[in-house]
């Protein structure tokens, strides 16, 4: 990928980005339907497209999935 | 508050035994508690060895003890807040939830105890040359576009928005270190990020550097 296209993908936000708050409200309902194979993210696409481009939103979805799926 | 059988037409048979456990006798909730902590310290440390797996700056760091903190924490704002539980997902996994933000929180924290301040007002564009490529090719286009990012960012953002995105993006300090150190949330600070990126974006595309057409894109 050459600079241009890597930049313009850093820069785009998207609008049903529902931030760090609302994402983490439900993060617990939201992991616990991709833990049983349901479509969270058709559920709550406000959540997924916030959990796509947030890191730290994203490390925590990461690893509450983690702990309910080893646990 | 709540005891176990006025919730328990909501909940899965898993968690109304734990809301039973927590909020029984004076023995069952102490038992409850006892069992309960045992899974949270477990949690945090293995959120917190797979958070290092992933991140340099935990490469050298004591992990147990900030694990037990984050436990710790999460245990006393569980309690505090069983009543708001209403069995919309599993008891256990609303129960991690706090666990796993405790450890971002913690680790946000622990950030400034092994960096200086400065890393925070530093002004390290060379990084971000790095980070739109490393096609050798292609490194007078790199330059060109970080040179114009630093121009929008010294143009059109706010100083506290030119503060937090040189931080996070130029100079790769975590999110939740720049939150812990500014005293104020992870929302506001993603929500300060976005709005400088949408800003920086129709800067880049007024000025020719980006399609125009998608520059009003949110």
């Amino acid at each position: 990928m050459n600079a241009r296209p890597r930049l313009e993908r850093f820069l785009a936000t998207d609008p049903a980005d529902v931030g760090c708050e609302e994402a983490m409200e439900v993060l617990h309902i939201y992991v616990d339907l991709v833990a049983v194979g349901q479509d969270a993210a058709r559920a709550y696409p406000g959540v997924a497209a916030h959990l796509a481009v947030c890191g730290p939103c994203g490390d925590d979805f990461a690893g509450l999935l983690a702990a309910v799926t080893q646990s | 508050m709540k005891r176990s059988e006025d919730l328990a037409p909501t909940l899965d048979p898993v968690s109304a035994e734990w809301i039973g456990a927590l909020t029984g006798t004076a023995s069952e909730r102490h038992d409850g508690q006892v069992r309960l902590h045992g899974m949270l310290a477990r949690v945090a440390l293995h959120e917190m060895r797979r958070r290092r797996a992933g991140s340099s700056w935990l490469g050298g760091v004591e992990l147990e003890d900030l694990a037990y903190q984050a436990a710790a924490d999460a245990m006393i704002a569980i309690l505090g807040k069983l009543q708001t539980f209403r069995g919309e997902s599993r008891f256990t996994t609303w129960a991690y939830r706090f666990v796993v933000l405790e450890v971002s929180a913690k680790l946000g924290r622990h950030y400034w105890t092994l960096h200086p301040p400065a890393v925070l007002e530093a002004q390290d564009w060379e990084r971000l040359v790095d980070r739109l490529g490393t096609d050798p090719g292609e490194q007078a286009e790199r330059a060109e576009l970080a040179r114009a990012v630093r121009r929008a960012v010294d143009q059109v953002l706010t100083a506290h928005q030119r503060r937090v995105f040189t931080a996070i993006v130029v100079n790769g300090v975590p999110l939740d270190a720049v939150v812990a150190r500014l005293g104020t949330n992870r929302n506001a600070v993603y929500k300060t990020i976005f709005d400088a990126r949408r800003k920086i974006r129709a800067y880049l595309a007024a000025n020719g550097y980006l399609d125009q057409s998608e520059a009003g894109a949110p």
